[in-house]
């Protein structure tokens, strides 16, 4: 049986499983964080009643999801309503079989990719799988036959498209870079110096920015949670989703945080490098951590990745509580505008670059200031617009307040 | 009615280049919250912790006071029935077993669910007998069981005697008449006066 686990196939397995038991009990720790971090930012303690410090809240939480009423509503189309919640979580979890955890690690003798699946298009695959996780939502607002539930996946759709492409320039910009599409190269390009040895961060902070972002928006959180906005949507596409099929969508949209977090970590910060340039130092117990195919050094750099994972995790909870929600022509505006035109400049940018043979130099960041400072001057010099007023119809005269 | 004088025309704020990137604010909101996240928390953990509370003047659950023989102080005079705006005091009243009043309430129901907690029957009662508790936690199975009837509202009283005392007890103390038949009516007025009675 031991043997087994030994090759990659059988290690994979493992992983798998491993995995899933770490990032479902994940998810549901991620819930009672969110409640505890809001509480805390709103100068409240939060839930404390279930267990010490509200440690078995997920628990209750997942009594309460499976004990009560499963709603479905007469018209809804059904197939379709009961499909919506799985499709939601199962992409969101599928996303985890590419990412490099910890490197590699020798055992029996085998050297074995600490990674579900270790695929030449691992990239492609996570932006792939990342995509589908609007069919959640699409369906689940389409097949609840609810006006509210399709104004949120309407929603959703315009918001998921607009995001994917700032989305994907911020990772051609990573491609480019490191000339890589497998995740552990990507990673191992930043840690070893032969090859980038830096982050993907000090390099293309705008493309960590834009990226940073646009996760925000394809996980559905707040500031970009128009697809659920509650007061004016009621729960959008979740409006009809009752017991357990909506604590699937909750905790989908959990996993495609850490997945998402995953991801940032993987593609900009180095993965499990434990600070930037390590590998240019020379020093043996830096050395051994980043690349020692032993069970230690496998167990200290994963958990290193999960410290960078749990970073984003809450960072995306404190934004959550402090950002309001933005409208939705502000939304659309903020892509199109803003962040498209940055990341082409980026991508235009890293291609000068890696044409002149000069990908990862002090040019890339510097290239990056240049692109700020240009859209900095540009806001300073056009004419402020007033946004949302439609400035097409004659002013409505006779109110208070108007001129 | 607006008038023209009323309007006051306020100009959108001009943005700075920072605000219109719209990052730099959002790091300083970042900023805000990180430092709630360690401020002191103002949360009461409610059943253990309980915030101190203006027992005088506080509008909870009704009690019908009892005097000092033990006795309901309530004399069936109906006016907290009549100045009730919510129409939640219902009173039976019946002729007196003690010699010192005439009539003496069999039935007292408050509705607390029906109850707006306005004081107006403290404020109508002659007698000082119905009042206001600071008790604010009483719950029930039923809207029945949310009926108080006399006794209830006389337990009521046991239960926040401590808490807060009768404000004067011998409000009714006109024991001028033990025994003997009931006097002429003008008799009836001086007995009011008898001492011992606050000058209302």
């Amino acid at each position: 049986m031991y043997e087994f686990f030994t090759h990659q196939f059988g290690f994979s397995i493992l992983l798998m499983a491993v995995l899933l038991g770490i990032i479902m009990t994940a998810v549901a720790y991620c819930i009672l964080l969110e409640r505890k971090v809001a509480a805390w930012v709103q100068d409240r303690i939060g839930p404390n009643r279930a267990g010490p410090f509200g440690l078995l809240q997920p628990l209750a939480d997942g009594v309460k999801f499976l004990l009560k009423e499963d709603i479905i509503s007469r018209n809804v189309d059904k197939p379709l309503f009961v499909l919506a919640p799985a499709i939601a979580f199962t992409v969101a979890l599928i996303g985890f079989a590419v990412i490099p955890w910890a490197g590699q690690v020798r055992l029996g003798g085998n050297l074995l990719e600490v990674q579900v699946a270790s695929i030449d298009v691992g990239l492609l695959y996570l932006l792939a799988v990342g995509s589908l996780a609007v069919y959640g939502v699409v369906l689940g607002g389409w097949a609840s036959n609810n006006k509210y539930s399709f104004y949120g996946a309407m929603r959703a759709t315009a918001q998921m498209l607009s995001y994917e492409i700032p989305l994907g320039l911020a990772i051609l910009v990573v491609v480019l870079t490191t000339g890589q599409l497998r995740l552990e190269n990507i990673v191992a390009w930043q840690i070893d110096p032969a090859a980038g040895g830096v982050w993907n961060l000090l390099l293309h902070p705008l493309a960590f920015v834009l990226m940073l972002i646009t996760v925000f928006a394809e996980a559905n959180r707040l500031p970009f949670d128009l697809a659920e906005a509650e007061q004016e949507l009621i729960g959008g596409y979740q409006t009809e989703y009752s017991a357990m099929k909506m604590g699937l969508f909750y905790l989908g949209e959990y996993a495609h945080m850490i997945t998402s977090s995953a991801f940032i970590a993987v593609l900009f910060l180095g993965g499990w490098e434990l600070f930037p340039g390590s590998g240019r130092l020379g020093w043996g117990w830096i050395d051994w951590l980043n690349t020692s195919p032993s069970i230690a050094a496998m167990l200290l750099r994963f958990a290193i990745m999960a410290g960078k994972i749990f970073f984003f995790i809450f960072f995306f909870m404190w934004v959550r509580w402090t950002i309001p929600r933005f409208r939705f022509d502000q939304l659309m505006r903020l892509a199109w505008r803003g962040m498209v035109p940055m990341g082409l400049g980026l991508v235009a940018l890293t291609g000068l670059l890696v044409y002149r043979g000069q990908p990862a130099t002090f040019w890339a960041p510097v290239g990056n200031l240049i692109i700020v400072a240009v859209i900095m001057l540009w806001q300073v010099v056009r004419k402020p617009t007033v946004t949302g007023r439609q400035t097409h119809l004659p002013p409505v005269t006779g109110f208070a307040g108007t001129r | 009615m607006i008038r023209d004088s009323d309007i006051v025309f306020v100009d959108e704020p001009r943005l700075t280049a920072a605000d219109r990137l719209y990052l730099p604010q959002v790091v300083m909101g970042l900023k805000t919250t990180f430092r709630h996240l360690f401020k002191k928390k103002v949360t009461l953990q409610y059943p253990e912790e309980k915030r101190p509370m203006r027992v005088e003047n506080y509008r909870g659950v009704h009690r019908l006071n009892k005097d000092e023989k033990g006795r309901v102080a309530c004399v069936a005079c109906f006016m907290c029935e009549t100045a009730c705006p919510a129409h939640c005091i219902h009173i039976e009243g019946g002729e007196a077993p003690w010699p010192d009043r005439e009539k003496y309430p069999i039935k007292f129901d408050i509705d607390e669910l029906r109850c707006i907690y306005c004081g107006m029957c403290e404020e109508a009662c002659p007698v000082d007998a119905i009042e206001l508790t600071p008790e604010f936690s009483i719950v029930g199975l039923s809207r029945e069981e949310m009926v108080f009837d006399k006794e209830k509202l006389l337990e009521m009283f046991d239960r926040t005697r401590e808490l807060k005392p009768r404000k004067n007890p011998v409000i009714t103390g006109y024991e001028y008449n033990t025994g003997g038949p009931i006097p002429p009516s003008d008799d009836q007025t001086e007995g009011l006066k008898a001492p011992g009675q606050p000058q209302r």
